[in-house]
């Protein structure tokens, strides 16, 4: 059983995996990071997004063996250290970006990411860029608004 | 008004949590001990079980135990329930053939319930399920509800449903619909199928079943929009648990949308074989699993005529359906098609006279329920798409038609011909307000500017009503409801002042503890972060019926109003104590009890002190403590309505259609929290353009399961959807004191005759007159084609 | 998913090693199709070797008439390239296009061509721009590497390094999602080449195809307007639920014409 060495929201973590197990498994099995979710299981609905090294990625399509080494971060260790939220959080609550919060970890995930890539992101851009998260409360609106507002905040802080 | 009560759009206390990852959902739960459950599923449509071998699977590593349904069946399980008795048209009941959680000798559908393997961990589960050993004799299948009624129909359940028949049931006045087709001016027809979907809540079902053999006791963590509905019906029915010994938790759940009304099988399955095996028994459905497992929405076949007078006035409408109930009756599969259609067939129109008659048939196919709006949408799509029809028969104005029918605002309350008493509508304004925003009149200059650039655009238009809130219990009862239809809740006042509200309406979504806490704020002068409410547990809630036909604020909150009224009833009194005055004196004002006239006042934390410290209190009238419960059963359905504007573009080479713009008008009643109300309401729309453009369940005519993954079901995705305008009008519901009617469903049930009517808009130099839905890229294209290869021909 | 071993390539001689003799072994480039396969369970490999530790098959580079990436480049970084871009525009927005952020950003084109998915959008680059694929034995031509549905001229253990894509004089790629899985249910990729003009369908059936009638017509005049008139035969294209063979190949004309226009 390989054991893998990695970095979760900051933290040093070591476990044995089989081959087979997937981030997500660990993520949530293992290290009780139960905030990353499984939506689907053809790797489209986008629950899981997590960033790996600063890059968004599906936590359901990498194998935890692949990542040792790697530096990972989950909704849990996107808030500061004092609960402080993130802006692009503060922006999904602001905008009523969320309803049932299942998909919420991996849109706001996502959005980060695209933030961080485009950050004038247009509102056409941006629903392209959500072709791999998909919610079924929203109808996406909000979510758009939410993302808009996320990126600007996350500019102004800068 | 306060700064967080009744009108405010006030942020969702929930949202930290679920931005936070902190959100605790089925599949978040470990047990101590817990064993992991994986389903055999039928791959086979339709087959007698000749032999299990689970010999195989038994041996494999990690393997606890396998069950099937022999094994269910030798405990004396019994079968999942139906809560909906339909009679026929000659009085007799309904078939409802047995639906064991497990079968024993025959699958009915592809992802039936075969056997159960559970093991030490997940991946153990599903290698030995692999091994266990079916020998299936394959029996021919039949898909399609219309196929099922033929003579040489495969019969699903044999002679326990002769003709795969389930009922045939009728409602209004037949003689008087004939009568008044006999001298119709024209009759508009129309013959429709309103498409299959799979409701595809984002959280996949799960369920972990946990026995504590000390005690007795068992625990069901599950998915569940009505946590009560689910241990009366598995405790009473399946498992012969007592409801003292049987806890059902739903903690947060991931979206619900109908789905997770019903009581499924792998509930029952995990509580039975926790309690076998003295460990916590844990189940997660695979997104494949949800596809072949979930019950479905929707699946009629309609056959409708209106009749009209030489001035488009609407003199009679008759309505055959015949639904799809796929293998066996869901919870409440049976009312969809008939409490819950045919009662809203006279829409926002005078129509005088309606006759529906709905046949129910059993196929091989996954078991269809409520569905977002759950026979209104079937209703609405039926009766918008066959005004459009008919003011093309009159050679009319679509809108100036709805307007010669619309049931004047004074009118209310108005008494339709198939059973239901409207109390409020103003159907004019919603439309005028519609037409305004989606500037209407502008339109053919946008179709003509579209037209420049290669694309057909059209607009469509439809003008809607819908029922929620099922009620009252008595009536419900008569027409054949094995369940109360009330809400529960208890205003729980803490010493220093803070408030807990139990609630039996369960949230997934929907944002109960935000609004229902400004319900709470706006009585009691408090501020809502003084006020938490609490539902999804039945050890700690009141017996409630959960969320579903959106009820919750209509129904719930009205029971946390009257909870509320005698928690303030009895403070006023605590309060006359203190204040030395007669209560008669006191009045209660943004959280103050004041002597009227005076200055003297006590605050409402100084009464629940009080309460609790009742060292200066009347004791001998008055008992200690301010905790109030309160049951409360509707006199009526409430009636939202409105108007949704439809706009589209087409792109004829490709046969794509876009929403491009998309106006929601709706009367909800009172709006508590616009942003909650904004966002159910987008919400609903979306999967209305998702059914109306995207979403359909495909069966092959064999009976395998085409759609079964996101690769063929075409979910709404954010590129799919335009922005979604929503605004309100209000008349308030007449008979709850918030004057609430509802927002939930709205959405889904105004939006796919809107958006279809525009693509028959767009087309209509091409010679549609109708379109079944999806209006896919495919099936625009072609009838695109047919027409230019016509004109060429 | 069936278990397996999980195996870390240090280079491409030591996958080569550890694949050798073991046919139930499966290399793994950014696994964005083989992990959704697997956990399908459609695929039972013995071991996983993972490609992702070999440093020198991810640069992409343009120079001397080509655009040539290594096989580990991923999707977002060939369509953040400027040097694509700039050398292949077409090649940048076809990797743009691929999946979704999280594909793109995992995903690779020596998987992606390797895999030869019928609906994948590499192979139509790679066969409409004429490009070598260099593996750690030899070089294939394009014309000669995509042989049927998820089958190439590959030998078991070989591996793609990277493929050189020749510069055209224009090119475009244009596709039509399904609307589900939001695979190509058609794509076109149009080029002017030096050798003249190329036009490949994927999504249509069994792999990629050349479109000859009208690669004669786009030799004669490119523009959209020499396409009119071409119908490709409804069958050479396989049908689904969202599009018949019919429709698909309608949707090659349309798809063929747009891209044409796009190339410019």
């Amino acid at each position: 059983m390989p054991q893998v060495s990695m970095t979760v929201n900051g933290r040093p973590i070591k476990a044995d995996v089989e081959g087979r197990t997937l981030l997500v498994q660990l993520l949530r099995e293992k290290l009780g990071l139960t905030g990353t979710h499984v939506g689907c299981d053809t790797s489209q609905c986008g629950a899981c997004v997590v960033h790996v090294d600063g890059k968004s990625a599906k936590s359901c399509t990498l194998l935890a063996a692949q990542l040792d080494g790697a530096n990972i971060t989950t909704i849990e260790g996107l808030a500061g250290a004092d609960g402080k939220l993130h802006p692009m959080q503060e922006a999904f609550r602001d905008n009523h970006g969320l309803q049932c919060g299942f998909c919420t970890p991996g849109m706001v995930m996502s959005a980060v990411d695209l933030a961080k890539t485009n950050p004038n992101a247009s509102e056409h851009e941006i629903r392209e860029w959500l072709e791999g998260n998909i919610c079924r409360c929203t109808g996406y609106h909000n979510i758009v608004k939410s993302i808009q507002a996320g990126a600007a905040a996350m500019q102004a802080a800068k | 008004m306060g700064a967080d009560g009744i009108g405010a759009a006030v942020r969702r206390k929930e949202d930290v949590r679920f931005l936070t990852g902190r959100g605790t959902y089925t599949d978040d739960i470990s047990r101590h001990g817990q064993t992991h459950a994986y389903i055999v599923r039928s791959s086979q449509p339709h087959a007698a079980i000749k032999r299990i071998d689970t010999s195989k699977a038994l041996a494999a590593p990690g393997v606890v135990a396998v069950f099937t349904g022999a094994d269910m069946a030798a405990d004396g399980v019994g079968g999942l329930p139906c809560g909906w008795l339909i009679k026929n048209k000659d009085g007799s009941p309904m078939k409802e053939p047995a639906h064991p959680p497990l079968v024993v000798d025959r699958v009915r559908h592809v992802g039936d319930q075969v056997a159960v393997v559970i093991a030490e961990t997940k991946a153990q589960a599903k290698d030995a399920a692999e091994l266990v050993e079916i020998d299936f004799e394959p029996l021919p299948a039949v898909v399609d509800s219309l196929d099922a009624l033929k003579a040489a129909a495969p019969q699903v359940h044999g002679d326990a449903a002769p003709g795969n028949l389930c009922y045939d049931w009728e409602l209004g006045d037949k003689a008087a619909v004939d009568a008044a087709f006999a001298k119709a001016h024209k009759v508009a027809k129309i013959d429709l199928f309103n498409n299959r979907l799979i409701p595809n809540a984002m959280e996949p079902r799960a369920a972990t079943g946990d026995y504590d053999p000390a005690s007795g006791d068992y625990t069901l963590y599950t998915t569940s929009q009505n946590p009560h509905v689910i241990r009366l019906l598995m405790g009473a029915f399946v498992l012969h648990i007592p409801e003292s010994k049987l806890r059902v938790y739903a903690p947060d759940v991931g979206g619900g949308f109908g789905s997770k009304i019903y009581h499924y099988a792998e509930e029952a399955i995990v509580t039975w074989a926790a309690g076998k095996l003295k460990r916590p028994v844990r189940w997660t459905a695979d997104r494949s699993e949800s596809f072949m497992s979930d019950a479905h929405g929707r699946d009629h076949h309609s056959h409708a005529e209106l009749a009209l007078d030489k001035d488009g006035k609407f003199l009679a409408l008759r309505v055959a359906t015949v639904a799809n109930m796929g293998a066996y009756l869901s919870t409440f599969a049976s009312c969809i098609p008939t409490y819950l259609y045919a009662t809203l067939l006279a829409g926002v129109y005078t129509t005088p006279a309606i006759y529906a008659e709905v046949k129910a048939v059993f196929t091989n196919t996954v078991p269809v329920d409520a569905y977002r709006g759950a026979g209104r949408p079937e209703a609405t799509f039926l009766i918008e798409r066959l005004v459009d029809i008919a003011a093309k028969e009159m050679g009319m104005d679509r809108v100036e038609i709805r307007r010669r029918n619309f049931i004047p605002t004074d009118a209310f309350p108005y008494q339709t011909p198939v059973a239901l008493q409207y109390d409020s509508g103003d159907y004019f304004s919603t439309l005028e307000q519609a037409q305004k925003t989606a500037d209407w009149t502008g339109f053919e200059a946008r179709r003509a500017e579209a037209k420049k650039r290669g694309k057909l655009r059209g607009i469509g238009v439809s003008t809607y009503l819908e029922a929620c809130g099922i009620a009252p219990s008595n009536i419900a009862g008569a027409l054949g409801a094995r369940a109360g239809l009330y809400e529960a809740a208890t205003v729980r006042v803490h010493p220093t002042g803070s408030v807990t509200i139990l609630t039996g309406s369960h949230s997934h979504g929907q944002g109960h503890e935000t609004t229902f806490a400004q319900v709470v704020a706006e009585t009691l002068g408090i501020g809502i972060d003084q006020i938490d409410v609490v539902h999804g547990d039945t050890n700690k809630i009141p017996f409630g019926m959960g969320t579903y036909g959106s009820r919750s604020l209509a129904v719930g909150g009205t029971a946390i109003v009257k909870a509320l009224d005698k928690v303030v009833n009895k403070a006023k009194k605590i309060a006359a104590h203190l204040l030395e005055a007669s209560v008669n004196d006191i009045e209660f004002k943004d959280g103050k009890f004041t002597v009227v006239g005076t200055d003297k006042s006590k605050t409402f934390g100084e009464i629940a002190l009080t309460a609790y410290v009742p060292h200066n209190y009347p004791l001998e009238e008055l008992e200690p403590g301010l905790e109030e419960n309160a049951f409360y059963d509707p006199k009526n359905f409430t009636f939202p309505g409105g108007c949704h504007i439809a706009e589209v573009e087409i792109d004829p080479d490709t046969g794509v259609t876009k929403v491009v713009n998309f106006t929601a008008v709706d009367d909800v009643g009172r709006v508590i929290n616009p942003m909650i109300v904004e966002g159910q309401v987008q919400g609903g729309v979306a999967q209305g353009i998702g059914q109306a453009l995207l979403e359909n369940c495909v069966y092959d005519k064999s009976g395998q399961l085409i759609t079964g993954s996101y690769m063929d079901y075409a979910m709404p995705r954010a590129d799919d959807l335009p922005s979604i305008g929503v605004a309100t009008h209000v008349t308030l519901c007449t008979h709850n004191p918030l004057g609430v009617k509802g927002c939930g469903e709205v959405g889904a049930i105004g939006s796919p005759p809107a958006v279809i009517n525009a693509v028959v808009d767009a087309l209509k130099d091409h010679g549609v007159t109708h379109m079944d839905m999806p209006a896919s890229p495919q099936k625009v294209w072609s009838v695109i084609n047919g027409a230019r290869r016509m004109a060429a021909e | 998913m069936y278990d397996f071993a999980y195996h870390k390539a240090s280079s491409v001689a030591d996958a080569a090693a550890k694949a050798k003799g073991n046919d139930d072994a499966k290399f793994m480039a950014g696994g964005q199709t083989l992990i959704p396969t697997l956990k399908q369970r459609l695929a039972r490999p013995s071991d996983v070797i993972d490609l992702a530790a070999i440093a020198d098959l991810k640069s992409i580079a343009a120079g001397g008439g080509a655009v040539t990436l290594g096989a580990m480049a991923t999707h977002a970084s060939v369509a953040a390239s400027a040097d694509v871009k700039k050398a292949i525009p077409a090649l940048a927005a076809l990797a743009e296009g691929i999946g979704d952020p999280q594909v793109r950003n995992r995903g690779t084109v020596g998987g992606s061509v390797a895999n030869n998915d019928p609906a994948a959008d590499y192979p139509a680059a790679v066969l409409g721009l004429g490009a070598t694929i260099h593996t750690d034995q030899r070089q294939i031509a394009a014309d000669d590497f995509f042989l049927s549905v998820f089958t190439t001229a590959l030998n078991p253990g070989e591996l793609i390094t990277r493929i050189s894509f020749p510069v055209p004089e224009k090119a475009a790629y244009v596709k039509f999602p399904s609307p589900a899985s939001r695979y190509a249910m058609i794509g076109v990729f149009v080029a002017k080449t030096a050798k003249g003009a190329r036009v490949v369908v994927t999504g249509a059936g069994n792999g990629v195809i050349r479109i000859k009638s009208m690669e004669a017509a786009l030799d004669k005049a490119w523009s959209a307007a020499s396409l009119d008139g071409i119908a490709v035969s409804a069958s050479a294209c396989n049908g689904d639920i969202h599009g018949s063979s019919e429709y698909r190949a309608h949707l090659i004309s349309v798809m063929a014409k747009r891209a044409v226009a796009a190339a410019g």
